[in-house]
């Protein structure tokens, strides 16, 4: 393979000189701020067909040092919803505030400020570089854009700097996207984001598009990055395995709603909504034995249409243990354990009966 | 920046392997280059002087001593076609770098930013558009009055529609990347976007269609000056000759012939060179290209 890129316990020593690339002064705020934060943030798009709700009444807090994942099927609005931190979409209703700040209202030109703050990492590092610019022009963009370094020789060793962090050698800089593999380019993609030092990262389906193997290593890169920098990361994926390795926190997204969150272990073991039991009975299994006891939970029909979405709770059509209450009222997200909630009306009882049926 | 070299080098050496490759493209630019030689260099070159009045020699079939025969006036017709080519050579690229100036502007902008904007401006190319080329030409330079200058804009502006249209095409596609939504994400402006992530990426086709609207820049300036509305004399322009040869096109054919075939090898050069650049540079023909690579 022609991932070049060094031994993974390298990149702790670069991490370590790191205090200096960033600022020179370490990051040192309370555990737990706010970095950014959703408050029934709702987008929806018109489209011939009608107006699709993408996201429709979501809330979430992203705190400090913490990665916050958020699962659902594709069409379920979590992409969206990721878009919305950045305000690459503008929001129908709702609010959107970054380090404590409303931005929901920003011009297009307080913006670009903004866009310091919160970087992105994209699906596909293919089509996120532009082909034309070489990967050290492509790094070097939030640079030049912000004015964070001074002259183009401080920006070159920025720019071998970040290379670094994520891996990559320095003459990689003069290369275009098409000479690097897929690995190369996500890493990249991710040194772009680093550039300049936001408060939070939005991974929208970092390693969807990769290879299984290269897919580890680009989580284990994000993982140490996290840790050496105390970056703060939005981590969005349909793949739960992924999500419950990366997050401190997970949310799962179901027609454009939040349906379920908590910590990863809370999810795994105990799940609350039968939509999220669903999803973990996909998953299988290492344990030759365990996976022959796994029983799946088939869920009927596809996805109902973000056009018009059903009354009452939203997963009562897919739902096997729907009843007639589910179809009267749309369930809130309510606190189950601490820190642990589901929007169901019957939470738990629903998964129990499940499970048992 | 170096890294922007780099690129252009291995563009620029592809371009070059794919005109040798190509017999007519090879031909094609041989005779640019033979007319860029003629044009810049066409009054020290000409074997005499454009406006030398040699009574007695008047109308004389091509011969070693007037290869291309002489006029009515016995002015030697080779020189006169040679420093003609000059004038052809500047309208078209004055007025084609008018049109590509301002019609990948307007272009850039309206593809970029949509709404009324694009509305506004695509729909007075379109009114542009509409008028037959040579038709417009005429009105502008009827208005501006004839001329050398009056017929480069006259030109320039009747092609500026084309550029305007294949750059808001191109802008079309390329706005809709991911890479221009990651530029977006990292803060940078719409005109650092426009400039950095979209100009470079429809470059390609504005090439094309810079190299073809030569050909047809040229023939226009042959059309207005043919219809006295070009340059004016004694000044040779080879529409203008061609319109003096015609009276004499009975009996005395290289009046006509020489001017006419100098047009002619122009538009076909410029054309034969265009063709071979769009199979070179057209990203759809690339895919193509690179797909049967890949297989192979």
């Amino acid at each position: 393979m022609s991932e070049r890129q060094r031994a993974d316990d390298q990149l702790s020593a670069v991490g370590s000189a790191d205090g200096t690339a960033h600022g020179g002064v370490p990051k040192q705020r309370e555990p737990g701020e706010v970095v950014a934060e959703l408050d029934d943030l709702a987008v929806w798009f018109p489209t011939p067909a009608g107006v699709v709700r993408a996201v429709d009444g979501v809330s979430l807090r992203v705190r400090r040092g913490e990665t916050l994942g958020l699962v659902g099927e594709s069409g379920s609005g979590k992409s969206t919803t990721g878009l919305a931190l950045l305000r690459l979409v503008d929001p129908t209703s709702g609010t959107v505030r970054v380090g404590g700040e409303d931005v929901t209202r920003w011009s297009r030109r307080r913006l670009r400020a903004l866009r310091r703050r919160v970087a992105m990492v994209f699906q596909d590092p293919q089509a996120s570089l532009d082909p034309r610019l070489t990967i050290g022009a492509s790094i070097a963009e939030p640079l030049i854009v912000h004015r964070l370094t001074d002259g183009g020789a401080a920006r070159r060793r920025r720019v071998d700097e970040l290379l670094d962090m994520v891996g990559l050698r320095g003459d990689l800089a003069d290369r275009h996207p098409h000479e690097l593999s897929g690995g190369q380019r996500q890493r990249v993609g991710i040194a772009r984001a680093l550039a300049g030092e936001p408060d939070l990262i939005v991974l929208d389906e970092p390693i969807a598009s990769l290879d299984l193997s290269v897919q580890a290593q680009i989580m284990n890169l994000l993982r140490r990055l996290q840790r050496d920098l105390g970056l703060t990361y939005l981590f969005i994926a349909h793949d739960l395995a992924a999500v419950e390795h990366m997050s401190d926190r997970m949310a799962v997204m179901y027609l454009g709603r939040i349906v379920e969150s908590g910590t990863p272990a809370q999810i795994w073991r105990d799940p609350a909504h039968p939509y999220t039991a669903a999803l973990l009975s996909a998953v299988p299994v290492a344990d030759p034995q365990a996976e022959r006891e796994r029983r799946r939970i088939i869920l009927s029909g596809d996805i109902p249409s973000p056009v018009d979405p059903p009354g009452g709770c939203r997963f009562r059509t897919r739902c096997p243990q729907a009843r007639p209450e589910c179809a009267e009222t749309d369930p809130v997200l309510a606190e189950i354990d601490p820190d642990h909630r589901a929007a169901c009306l019957f939470a738990k009882e629903a998964v129990r009966a499940m499970r048992s049926a | 920046m170096s890294e922007q070299t780099i690129n252009h080098e291995g563009q620029l050496r592809r371009v070059l392997a794919a005109l040798r490759r190509d017999p007519l493209a090879l031909t094609g630019s041989l005779v640019l280059v033979v007319l860029v030689v003629v044009g810049v260099g066409g009054s020290w070159l000409a074997p005499s002087g454009i406006n030398e009045v040699n009574v007695d020699q008047m109308l004389q079939p091509p011969s070693w001593a007037h290869p291309f025969g002489t006029d009515e006036l016995g002015r030697d017709v080779l020189s006169r076609v040679m420093v003609a080519a000059r004038v052809s050579l500047q309208v078209g690229l004055v007025s084609v770098g008018i049109a590509l100036v301002v019609g990948a502007t307007l272009g850039l902008f309206a593809g970029y930013y949509r709404g009324w904007l694009d509305n506004v401006l695509m729909r007075c190319m379109d009114v542009l558009f509409a008028f037959p080329v040579l038709l417009l030409a005429v009105a502008i330079v009827a208005v501006l009055g004839p001329g050398l200058v009056t017929a480069m804009v006259a030109i320039g502006v009747v092609y500026t529609p084309i550029f305007a249209r294949v750059t808001r095409a191109g802008v079309l596609s390329v706005r809709e990347q991911v890479f221009v939504r990651a530029a977006v994400s990292v803060g940078a402006s719409d005109l650092r976007i426009m400039r950095r992530h979209v100009l470079p990426n429809i470059a390609a086709p504005l090439i094309v269609q810079t190299s073809l609207s030569l050909a047809f820049a040229i023939l226009s300036e042959a059309a207005l000056s043919f219809l006295g509305l070009g340059v004016q004399p004694p000044d040779p322009a080879w529409g203008r000759m061609l319109f003096d040869g015609r009276g004499f096109v009975t009996d005395a054919w290289w009046l006509g012939f020489f001017p006419g075939a100098a047009i002619f090898l122009t538009v076909l050069a410029f054309n034969l060179v265009g063709d071979a650049l769009r199979d070179v540079l057209d990203p759809r023909q690339l895919t193509v290209s690179e797909a049967r690579r890949s297989t192979a």
